[in-house]
């Protein structure tokens, strides 16, 4: 039994805060030299430029990249030979979303949902804990954005559906969504489970790196034939047109109720914003 | 890609008229920020009969929420958001002769006939390019509902904004357009 003091967990979400807010995944900017080189239109040329540029503003003299600093979505692997002490985990990641956006000047987007009164201090967060073997916590915190949320959706198709469903409601829901949030998109999908649980894994699917291929050659064919019809659509960077609505699509399945077909679509704009430690 | 247009404000009716959907411009001047929570108070103000708090007349509202500022700078990250949720409100600020308003994503029809009608401009700036923006904005302080926090209403003195024409006076627009012409059948 390895014990660990909740002040580290607080310690390290304020870091992660700020961090993921700053600093653009390599991946991310990799994705947007690839999508320069395909692009027709000038114009989604010299957006993608100035997501290049604007991620470098942030990584150099640490600022937000986006005003959107989002709903930070904490997701939790803890080791089940781990002993917390010092406090309970999930106060401690609440102080650490506190601290990471207060002393990074990061923007606090929550509110009461009928009053639209500020939470002030961009608690609570979203906090996803699964307990795993091993005397390790990993932490990863991807704020989240609410231009981009905002159009996503989950639906419930049959089982006669098929693939095809899928393919269909995925590049609809993108067509629909157009300039709204904030294309180039990433297009994370969670297939089967139940409600909440398809959309957990279109949540989770976001924090695949890009580029990196699904290790279900099935699901890996079905990402590609899926990203190549939403590249057809003409929506482009920023929805101005273009060849690059998407820089990718991620999946992630499991099994679902013989009676059911969930799908679940979270949208995610280009400011592809995750952070990691191992503890 | 030609020259951006250099634009000062406030924008008159000529201003505007010769404003074309694409048109790259560079704005210079005064504006305000306003965003959800600040369109529905300035519309209850409204129609309530009572005046702003400031004048609408000419001006350009950008629909942002910004970072706080680090310490020894001027305004932090500040890029558009989302425009559909102002929609409701956007056609009574315009007829009271609001001019411009920069944001991202597509206007509804009620709010694309309002500008034709009394002539005004929709423009994008690019979103989540914040960092980027933040440089552009060379005077900042807040005017009205310093309680909304974020969504309070700011006057911005900004430098050579860079911002894209989606909606014209004559009822083009550049999401419908450049989507039609890259789109694959």
């Amino acid at each position: 039994m390895r014990e660990i003091n909740v002040k580290l967990i607080t310690e390290k979400i304020r870091e992660l805060c700020m961090e993921a807010n700053t600093d653009l995944g390599e991946d991310v900017i990799q994705a947007f030299d690839r999508a320069m080189e395909k692009e027709d239109s000038p114009l989604g040329v010299e957006i993608l430029k100035e997501l290049k540029e604007n991620a470098r503003i942030g990584k150099e003299e640490k600022v937000a990249i986006c005003q959107d600093t989002g709903f930070a979505v904490v997701f939790v692997e803890l080791g089940q030979d781990v002993h917390l002490v010092g406090g309970n985990l999930n106060e401690a990641i609440h102080e650490g979303v506190r601290q990471g956006y207060q002393d990074g000047y990061l923007r606090k987007s929550l509110c009461h949902p009928f009053t639209r009164k500020n939470t002030g201090d961009n608690t609570p967060a979203i906090i996803h804990t699964e307990v795993v073997p091993g005397e390790k916590v990993k932490i990863t915190v991807a704020p989240k954005g609410g231009g981009s949320e905002n159009m996503s959706r989950v639906v419930m198709l049959t089982p006669s559906d098929g693939i095809e469903g899928i393919k269909r409601f995925v590049v609809q829901r993108v067509k629909e969504s157009g300039s709204n949030p904030c294309p180039p998109t990433i297009v994370g999908v969670g297939i089967g489970g139940t409600f909440e649980q398809a959309a957990l894994l279109a949540k989770k699917s976001l924090l695949r790196t890009l580029g990196s291929s699904n290790p279900d050659p099935d699901l890996d064919k079905l990402e590609s034939e899926t990203l190549t019809e939403i590249n057809q659509l003409g929506i482009g960077p920023q929805g101005l047109g273009g060849r690059t609505t998407s820089l990718a699509v991620h999946i992630l399945m499991m099994p679902c109720h013989i009676a059911s077909f969930p799908l679940a679509v979270n949208i995610q704009c280009h400011a592809q914003r995750h952070k990691e430690v191992t503890i | 890609m030609s020259e951006p247009i250099r634009l000062r404000t406030p924008l008159s009716d000529k201003d505007v008229e010769r404003l074309k959907t694409g048109d790259r411009v560079l704005i210079t001047g005064v504006i305000y920020t306003g965003r959800d929570a600040a369109h529905k108070r300035l519309f209850d103000l409204l129609r309530e009969g009572k005046n702003l708090p400031f004048e609408i007349r000419g001006q350009i509202i950008y629909y942002v929420g910004p970072t706080p500022a680090k310490p020894g700078r001027v305004f932090g990250s500040a890029g558009p958001t989302t425009s559909y949720r102002m929609d409701a409100y956007s056609p009574t600020l315009i007829e009271k002769g609001l001019k411009g308003m920069i944001g991202k994503g597509m206007r509804n029809d009620v709010v694309k006939e309002a500008m034709k009608k009394y002539k005004a401009v929709y423009f994008a700036a690019t979103g989540g390019a914040g960092a980027l923006l933040a440089k552009r904005v060379k005077k900042a302080e807040v005017v009205a509902y310093e309680d909304l926090g974020p969504e309070a209403i700011r006057r911005l003195e900004v430098e050579d904004l860079p911002v894209i024409v989606i909606n014209d006076v004559r009822g083009n627009d550049l999401y419908i357009e450049g989507e039609k012409r890259y789109q694959k059948k």
